[in-house]
């Protein structure tokens, strides 16, 4: 593990990713398959999170469909209540036909676009640090910790679609504004396309520095030694829960963004399953890596949208075997697979120095 | 190598003044089983003191005891502050350090990169959220102490056994722990390695307080500056290694009963060895 990437190279990715980003995919892509990517690159960002919590940092965290529910769904808010206002209406319009007269307590703050951004930003990140110090202090870890996560996952679908306050089950649907902008011209959202892209650049660009600092090696020796580091000197708890915070922030920030893209939110969008089909396009990718959840995520999204409309029922078998495929024989998944093939080759060749590394040969021996 | 003005003798080499580790009446109750009872032990900086004793007599407990792993009574106080009762990464704050039985270094990590993680526990956040830009001097002393240089940018992973202890114990080094507890740090290791280690310990043990659970009773001779005896979780005999040796209480406890003299004791020794490896 040694991530030592010059810093000119570095400027590189960014600039052919901002290219391909900005530049390439709205010009080849129609204005129906833009608007799927940018649903990709929420999820990308959701990713970038999950990588660093339990690539990096040991934590599977199968419950991030609680941030990004949160996050949709105070978005989601502040898009209905703008609308009604638009239309000189007192409550939403499924309000309307639920027969509630007025808004809710909870609802009034989010008529305000800054408190909206703040509590998009806040809410998650005060729930996940509280959450996680009460879980990482009592020394709750592995198994233990993913079930947690993933029966908060399932209580928060149950809980939402008992709230007729919140849509039920339909959720909430029908934006037609963001922020002032009208959401059925296609200029509108391409623009959200955009921002779901820099958002994605910007979260990519602060997970590696996450990463790369003192405070990712750390995270490592956490995730490989949790008890050594406790007779360093550090608590590890304060350490896992800034990764476990930073990926709930990730992905209520792409959940915010999710809603008013894909133009509704559901409790079918926060509950287990999709807590789930965050960790596989994590796991194909490469967990351990920057940049390999990110495609990950992207690739499974785009396989999915491809083969589902051909092969609608075929595809889901599909993803459960490849993330069978990819658990059980490729755990560092398709990133992990580049350097096998690296090192292979490197290898074949005559190599320089003569070190011998067990690493290596027990890689190149199991596969 | 570091110039050592101080040798390790035993009773340490400067008195009271400094750093002591004081452990009175510690008492570890394992559900009514007394794994250590009453255990009393004054270490003073620059004491290389050996903990020996029969499996099971407790040595262990008496280190994850005093770092906290395990809850006990009694009293553990480092020059008058009282750890007992602290939780373990508080204690390593306070500068108590201790290595396992098995090395437990991160083997994902380089050794500089295990050196540094062992160096900032009081780093802050916005030291922490930064890169690691170059080696603190600390590390480059603690890499040249161990011998360990030249594999700095190695993982620690594909160190061999005997590197891979030096490294915790530069670790502890570098952490900034003046009592140094040792579980077995020569377990394992081919015979240069473990003169290797003794010679380091001897180095790093004029300025420290360095405690070490072995078996190995030549390593014990060749260089204990003092010696405690655990038996039954109780501390049965104290001193110089010729005065322990020399000791029927310790004999009858390698023996089992009669006492033969130093020489049985070389073969109870031996015979612990073999069990060990």
């Amino acid at each position: 593990m040694k991530p030592f990437v010059g810093r000119w190279q570095t400027w590189a990715g960014f600039a052919v990713a901002a290219v391909v980003l900005f530049g390439v995919a709205p010009a080849v892509l129609s204005s129906f398959r833009l608007g799927l990517l940018g649903q990709y690159l929420c999820y990308a960002i959701v990713a970038a999170g999950i990588g660093l919590a339990w690539g990096r940092g040991g934590m599977l965290t199968l419950g991030q469909g609680v941030f990004f529910g949160l996050g949709a769904y105070m978005m989601g808010m502040h898009l209905k209540i703008a609308d009604a206002e638009i239309r000189k209406q007192a409550v939403p319009d499924f309000m309307q036909i639920a027969g509630i007269p007025e808004l809710p307590g909870y609802w009034t703050p989010f008529a305000s676009p800054a408190f909206t951004l703040f509590a998009i930003v806040v809410i998650p990140t005060a729930i996940a640090a509280i959450l996680g110090l009460g879980v990482f202090k009592r020394r709750v870890k592995g198994a233990y910790f993913a079930i947690l996560s993933q029966a908060l996952a399932a209580a928060m679908a149950i809980l939402l679609v008992g709230q007729a306050t919140l849509g039920g089950s339909n959720g909430l649907n029908g934006f037609r504004t963001f922020f002032g902008f009208a959401l059925s011209d296609p200029v509108n959202r391409q623009m959200l396309y955009f921002i779901a892209a820099a958002t994605l650049l910007v979260v990519v660009a602060v997970t590696r520095q996450l990463m790369q600092s003192r405070y990712g090696e750390l995270l490592v020796a956490v995730r490989d030694g949790e008890e050594r580091v406790r007779f360093l000197g550090y608590d590890p708890a304060n350490i896992k829960v800034v990764a476990y915070t930073a990926a709930a922030l990730f992905a209520s920030i792409a959940g915010a963004l999710f809603a008013p893209i894909i133009g509704f939110i559901t409790p079918a969008q926060v509950g287990i399953l999709p807590s789930i089909a965050f960790l596989i396009g994590v796991a194909i990718g490469g967990r351990t890596t920057l940049l390999g959840p990110v495609l990950g995520a992207v690739g499974v999204a785009w396989a999915q949208t491809l083969f589902s409309e051909r092969f609608p029922s075929e595809w889901i078998y599909a993803q459960g075997l490849l993330f069978i495929v990819v658990v059980g024989f490729f755990p560092a998944g398709l990133a992990g697979l580049g350097v096998l093939l690296r090192r292979r080759r490197r290898r074949r060749d005559p190599a320089p120095e003569p070190d011998p590394e067990p690493e290596e040969q027990k890689v190149g021996a199991s596969a | 190598m570091t110039d050592v003005a101080k040798e390790p003798v035993a009773g340490g080499n400067v008195g009271m003044g400094t750093e002591y580790l004081e452990v009175r009446g510690l008492t570890v109750d394992f559900d009514g089983f007394k794994a250590v009872s009453d255990v009393d032990l004054t270490l003073f900086q620059g004491d290389l003191r050996f903990l020996i004793g029969p499996n099971g007599a407790g040595k262990t407990t008496v280190i994850d005891a005093i770092t906290g792993l395990v809850s006990a009574s009694g009293s553990v106080s480092k020059s008058g502050v009282e750890l007992l009762g602290k939780r373990v990464h508080q204690i390593a704050r306070h500068g108590v350090g201790r290595t396992f039985q098995t090395a437990s270094v991160f083997e994902q990590l380089t050794v500089l990169q295990n050196l540094d993680i062992a160096a900032g526990a009081g780093r802050s956040w916005w030291t922490l959220l930064r890169r690691r830009s170059g080696v603190l001097p600390a590390i480059e002393e603690a890499l040249d102490l161990i011998g360990l240089t030249d594999l700095a940018e190695k993982p620690a992973g594909v160190l061999a056994h005997g590197q891979k202890q030096w490294l915790e114990i530069g670790m502890l080094l570098v952490q900034n722990a003046d009592v140094l507890l040792l579980d077995e740090p020569v377990a394992g290791m081919s015979h240069e390695e473990r003169e290797e280690t003794g010679n380091l310990l001897r180095r790093i043990g004029g300025e420290r307080t360095v405690v070490v659970v072995e078996h190995d009773m030549d390593f014990m001779r060749a260089f204990a500056t003092s010696v405690t005896v655990l038996a039954r979780g109780q501390v049965i005999a104290e001193g110089s290694v010729a005065e322990v040796q020399a000791n029927p209480k310790v004999q009858e406890v390698y023996l089992g009963t009669a006492a033969a003299g130093a020489e049985g004791l070389d073969a109870a020794a031996s015979e612990l060895i073999e069990e060990n490896s």
